[in-house]
């Protein structure tokens, strides 16, 4: 398993002259060394308790999920659950789907984020801050406040039960370029400047200089904007109503209502949508986190 | 050497010329994200103040009309349950987040061998999806025989409260949901403050014979004191607009103990097709939110003035 590292500092701030006070503490005694890894084991144990009773009672035959006392590894683990969901509902039809979705919107998401993020912090021109400012303030204002309004101009425009609603809606959000423009300000100007003498045009400084240096943070975006999107409940929620454009979020949660006293299955149900999501952010922590640490902020 | 772009070169084109040149640059650069952003965020956002002010049915024609729309909202109840409910989960979100991040940050900002793998345990809930977290939730609070109930009861509580059943108890079990979820995103933020802390603070405070309490309160609050501004800032933005947790969770029940003005908007809006009033409870929302942010930078600029 790969681990989290020290988070970076957030943009702007001097790099750290040193480590906080608990960081020089690892010379300690023997005995406080271990009572500090037992206050970490009994803090993590504790955040984690929900994902084992969840993953225990994927594993338990349906009335045994409430069974007292509370058993946590069930006699007989009931791995057929996991086979028997797949008829239960259409999941791999919900699967398809949202990776569809996320796919497609990250990637949007990252190329225009980028592109735009370039022109917002290495090409000059009047009026620049004030276009930036705005999109700023938007991250502010709660996304609730105009939802109607878009909804309208999805009816509107006859989109609504259509993935187009979605991908219009948060493709082209202000994270993105927030994001990577805070990446690019940390770049030096110089860098950019030397390409322009040397002639590359200011596509070719972008595609061939900073884009290739900003990886990091499009990893970031690109992991953030995915795990949004594939979490998302609201936005599929509120536009798709056709079973067969449904993600996962939205097939799992109709199962709820449909078997609502079949809590086994709704446990299955919950393991299989979280599993993608966790073997993504293994993979790519790092870059979740660093992503966080500079934005401060989510889409 | 950036006076060298600036000089103009003998054969540069004229000045003028060369500023056009900039702008359409610039332009092109952002023209693409800024079509999508302007046309499904901007508009959308302009067009909700407007829609406040307009009589406007999913089946009729817009009508302007005024200030009717709010005085509507004024004698409606549910806009009062939902303000009154919305109010509550901030004052429970926002200070026991922010706690429980501190306490996490502070507790997992170690040099230990393995800190890592507690910091990536400790920030997985949340990006776990709010569905699975609220299908495990809630059946942690099954109030007849929910882990949470019956542990209550081995601990010696006769009668543990019906959580998501009932109307009093249902608001806390979302707070304590929300917080669980939240607070790694926050401790990112908080870990990411603490190693800005100088550690001479400590050496010098340890040689003047301070306590583990002292330093804690007199070196590691003070500065963290722009990460504390920045968190609150947006846990407050988020406790305001909170609306999926509860959609999911409970969805506004039981009866309406955990409605919120999000879901009010969300229900007359796009539910019931009222898009004028619904509007009008949108645009609460927003002079709340923008009122507590621009209270909270007043009194952040007054203190570091000091």
């Amino acid at each position: 398993m790969t681990t989290l590292h020290d988070a970076p500092p957030a943009a702007a701030r001097p790099r750290p002259p040193a480590t906080s006070e608990h960081g020089d503490r690892s010379g300690g005694s023997p005995v406080r060394k271990a009572l500090a890894y037992l206050s970490l084991t009994v803090v993590t144990l504790l955040v984690l308790v929900p994902f084992a009773w969840m993953l225990s009672s994927s594993l338990k035959r349906d009335n045994e999920v409430f069974a007292i006392p509370i058993q946590w590894i069930p006699e007989e683990l009931r791995w057929s659950n996991f086979v028997d969901i797949w008829e239960r509902i259409p999941l791999l039809t919900y699967l398809g789907n949202s990776a569809f979705l996320s796919m497609t919107i990250t990637l949007l998401q990252v190329l225009t984020g980028s592109f735009a993020a370039y022109g917002f912090s290495k090409v000059r021109f009047p009026g620049r801050d004030a276009l930036f400012l705005a999109y700023i303030a938007t991250i502010a204002v709660p996304w609730q406040a105009y939802m109607v309004p878009q909804y309208i101009m999805m009816q509107q425009a006859e989109l609504t039960n259509t993935y187009w609603a979605i991908i219009l809606l948060q493709a082209f959000g202000a994270f993105g370029v927030f994001l990577m423009r805070q990446y690019y300000m940390s770049i030096p100007d110089d860098l950019c400047e030397a390409a322009r003498i040397d002639g590359l045009s200011e596509y070719g400084i972008y595609w061939r200089i900073i884009l290739p240096l900003s990886k990091p943070a499009l990893a970031s975006l690109a992991l953030l904007t995915f795990v949004n999107t594939w979490n998302d409940y609201m936005g599929p929620f509120i536009y798709l109503s056709d079973n067969e454009l449904w993600t996962v979020q939205l097939g799992l949660r109709s199962f709820v209502g449909q078997y609502d006293a079949d809590y086994a299955m709704m446990m299955t149900g919950a393991v299989v949508s979280v599993l993608p999501i966790l073997v993504i952010f293994l993979l790519g922590q790092r870059y979740f986190i660093r992503g966080i640490a500079t934005s401060g902020l989510k889409g | 050497m950036a006076h060298v772009a600036t000089q103009p070169a003998p054969t540069a084109p004229p000045r003028r010329r060369r500023a056009w040149r900039h702008i359409l640059v610039g332009w092109s650069f952002i023209l693409p994200n800024f079509v999508g952003f302007a046309l499904f965020t901007l508009v959308p956002m302009l067009a909700a103040f407007a829609l406040a002010f307009l009589d406007w049915d999913s089946y009729s024609t817009p009508e302007w009309v005024g200030l009717k729309n709010f005085q509507r909202l004024w004698a409606d109840e549910n806009f009062h349950v939902a303000l009154r409910n919305t109010l509550y989960y901030a004052a429970g979100h926002i200070p026991l987040t922010l706690v429980a991040a501190l306490g996490l940050a502070i507790a997992l900002n170690r040099k230990l061998r393995g800190v890592a793998f507690f910091r990536t345990a400790a920030f997985f809930p949340y990006i776990t999806s709010l569905v699975a977290v609220a299908i495990v939730w809630n059946t942690l609070f099954n109030p007849t025989a929910g882990p949470i109930n019956q542990i209550l009861e081995a601990l010696g509580v006769a009668d543990p409260p019906r959580w998501v059943a009932s109307t009093d108890w249902a608001m806390p079990a979302v707070i304590v949901t929300s917080v669980w979820r939240d607070m790694g995103y926050y401790m990112v933020l908080y870990l990411a403050g603490l190693q800005t802390i100088p550690k001479e603070y400590y050496e010098a405070a340890r040689v003047d014979g301070a306590s583990t309490w002292q330093r804690f309160w007199n070196i590691t609050l003070p500065c963290l004191r722009p990460t504390t501004f920045f968190v609150l800032v947006m846990l407050t933005i988020q406790s305001f607009k909170v609306l999926d947790l509860i959609v999911v969770m409970t969805d506004g029940g039981p009866g309406r103990s955990t409605l919120v003005l999000a879901q009010l908007v969300y229900r007359e809006g796009i539910t019931e097709g009222k898009f004028g009033y619904s509007s009008a409870v949108a645009l609460v929302l927003f002079v709340i939110v923008l009122t507590v942010t621009v209270v909270q930078f007043r009194i952040n600029e007054r203190r570091s003035a000091r």
